[in-house]
């Protein structure tokens, strides 16, 4: 079957990237919409006197992502249908992905900002800092490492999920899975396994990267010290 | 420069942190916040700056009563310095010591020579740390850059929350030292607030020291020391400066001859009868070469043994170069409470005693009290 698989990869090359293509574009999209809706969640919650709120969204946040997929799926398509709006396909599936994606980006928003070092902030604060200059030049710069190995998680962990979207007919590399079990073709189903699992990784290293780049220098340099 | 007004702050879970404290620091004074932890002495430096909410009273800065200012202006106007220091990590030496003119909008080509100005001025080389970031700093270092931030915009007030609370007391000396040379040179005003005495003394022009949120003495350093006001002050000041003089005393500055001494080889009963004689309960005794052997006590004569089965082994000596303060705490774990000084061959050199301590201490206080007018 591995062979079959091959060959199947062979003939059509074209139909892998489109998938692929497809569901990198559901992933980026869903995540974007995730990143943005997260951190400022994150940043709203991490303010004075919110703990009782913070945890209550951290909390709701989990429970989300306890939710099988496919019934998140089955439930947005309800919702979106009451509304109007398409409720198979692109739409759903990227809400679905985007609610999963909050998670990570929303706990670890949250947990970088509150661990800043309350010197930073006095100090800033004391110099004469407002709570806006505050945020954006200590807050957000110290938190971006840890909020981007968030986003990290989140798609990582979403490109697995996106391949059930296309059970209701988002496309992607969901596609030749469903094909596969519903054709008993096992080689539709590796070919689409294998695509999601490579996706995954090289996404991964990718937002590895990504990381490391987006690290404040002072963060990374360490030691060096002469008196 | 700055005069606070009945200052009172209370806690919203009703602690009184600072009660009714009304105070001046002239312009170009050095003025210390003293007092125990939980004194209040942080809070009342903390409401100039309006870091802290004042309950009520009023605070002036040059005359200016902080409640009508800018919070933010009015903190971008004082340096602001604390324990913790707070160096921003994300940013290089330069950026962090350039907070405030960047935060007030100067052009960007005076950061550069700002922070170097400061950084030469803190004693660190502009060409090598400038563009260091705090990370790549020594504990030293990074309190000399909170200091080099804290004049970023030559601010003409500071405050400064122990600031150098944190580093080891070898580096905290020197800087305190080379702050003093600084502060002759720019004149600020500044509150700082310590609970070290000796900090307070070496550095303030005034102390206020203060006690449970009242402010119980304000005055410069000699008159703290030589009229105390009350009982607390001269406790605070007292007790804890005495203790801290003993570090300068070595054992051997200070030791007795032994006042009885024998030979193992002694009569006991001539032995008994010169502590008698002397009024004491000890004798020392040495071999034919004034090796230290042990203690007699008289209780133990009365077993008419030899001198040298009765002896009480000494748990520890000491030799003569130990700082006293080490000497004093060997002397609370010997039996005896007395404790023998020896040179490296177990030579008998002297003694130390309770009572020579005590004089030291009484001798301590007289001295303060001649020369801490001459402190400053």
């Amino acid at each position: 079957m591995w062979v079959q698989a091959y060959e199947y990869l062979l003939r059509h090359p074209d139909k892998i990237l489109e998938w692929t293509l497809q569901h990198l574009y559901i992933i980026l999209v869903a995540n974007a919409c995730a990143v943005v809706i997260g951190i400022l969640v994150g940043i709203y919650i991490s303010g004075k006197g919110r703990e009782q709120l913070a945890d209550t969204v951290i909390y709701m946040a989990s429970i989300m992502m306890t939710i099988p997929s496919l019934a998140l799926y089955g439930i947005l398509m309800g919702i979106l249908g009451a509304l109007t709006l398409p409720s198979i396909g692109f739409l759903p599936v990227v809400i679905a992905l985007t609610l999963y994606g909050l998670l990570p980006i929303i706990r670890n928003t949250y947990t970088a900002i509150r661990e800043v070092d309350p010197a930073i902030i006095e100090a800033g604060r004391g110099m004469g800092m407002s709570e806006s200059q505050i945020l954006f030049k200590l807050k957000l710069p110290l938190a971006v490492p840890v909020i981007m190995a968030g986003l990290r998680q989140a798609i990582v962990m979403n490109i697995g999920i996106a391949a059930i979207g296309s059970y209701i007919g988002a496309g992607g590399l969901g596609q030749p899975i469903f094909r596969g079990i519903a054709n008993y073709r096992v080689d539709l189903i590796l070919v689409g396994a294998v695509f999601v699992s490579l996706l995954a990784i090289i996404v991964d290293i990718i937002m590895a990267r990504v990381e490391r780049l987006t690290t404040p220098k002072g963060l990374k340099v360490r030691g060096k010290t002469n008196d | 420069m700055i005069k606070l007004e009945n200052v009172t702050k209370v806690y919203q879970d009703g602690t009184k942190a600072v009660k009714d404290l009304s105070l001046e620091i002239e312009k170009g004074e050095f003025c210390i916040f003293l007092g125990p932890s939980g004194c209040g002495k942080t809070t009342s430096m903390k409401m100039i700056n309006r870091l802290i909410p004042l309950t009520s009273g009023k605070i002036f800065v040059d005359g200016v009563d902080v409640m009508k200012l800018d919070p933010n202006e009015l903190r971008r106007g004082i340096g602001y310095a604390i324990q913790n220091i707070g160096l921003f990590p994300h940013l290089t030496v330069m950026e962090n010591i350039a907070t405030v003119p960047m935060l007030q909008k100067w052009p960007k080509k005076k950061w550069r020579t700002r922070a170097a100005e400061l950084l030469h001025l803190v004693g660190m080389d502009p060409g090598t740390f400038l563009d260091r970031y705090p990370s790549e700093l020594s504990g030293g270092q990074q309190q000399r850059v909170g200091v080099a931030r804290c004049l970023g915009a030559d601010p003409p007030i500071l405050l400064m929350d122990e600031p150098f609370g944190a580093i080891d007391p070898i580096t905290r000396a020197k800087l305190q030292d080379e702050f003093l040379k600084i502060q002759s040179k720019i004149k600020k005003t500044i509150a700082f607030v310590t609970h070290d005495i000796n900090e307070a003394i070496k550095m303030g022009d005034r102390i206020a020291l203060l006690r449970q949120g009242e402010l119980i003495q304000y005055s410069d350093p000699a008159t703290l020391l030589n009229e105390p006001k009350n009982e607390f002050v001269r406790n605070f000041v007292g007790a804890d400066r005495v203790l801290k003089g003993m570090r300068l005393y070595r054992a051997r500055d200070v030791m007795q001859e032994p006042p009885l001494m024998f030979t193992e080889d002694e009569n006991p009963s001539t032995v008994g009868e010169q502590m008698r004689q002397n009024m004491l309960n000890w004798a020392m005794l040495v071999d034919k070469k004034k090796r230290f052997l042990g203690w007699i006590t008289y209780a133990d004569l009365e077993k008419s043994a030899s001198l040298r089965e009765i002896m009480v082994e000494p748990a520890v000596t000491t030799s003569p170069e130990t700082p006293l303060n080490e000497a004093i705490s060997l002397m609370l774990n010997s039996a005896i409470g007395n404790l023998s000084v020896v040179d490296d061959e177990g030579h008998l050199l002297g003694v130390l005693t309770f009572e020579i301590i005590r004089n030291i201490l009484s001798q301590e206080s007289d001295d303060k009290k001649s020369d801490g007018g001459v402190k400053k």
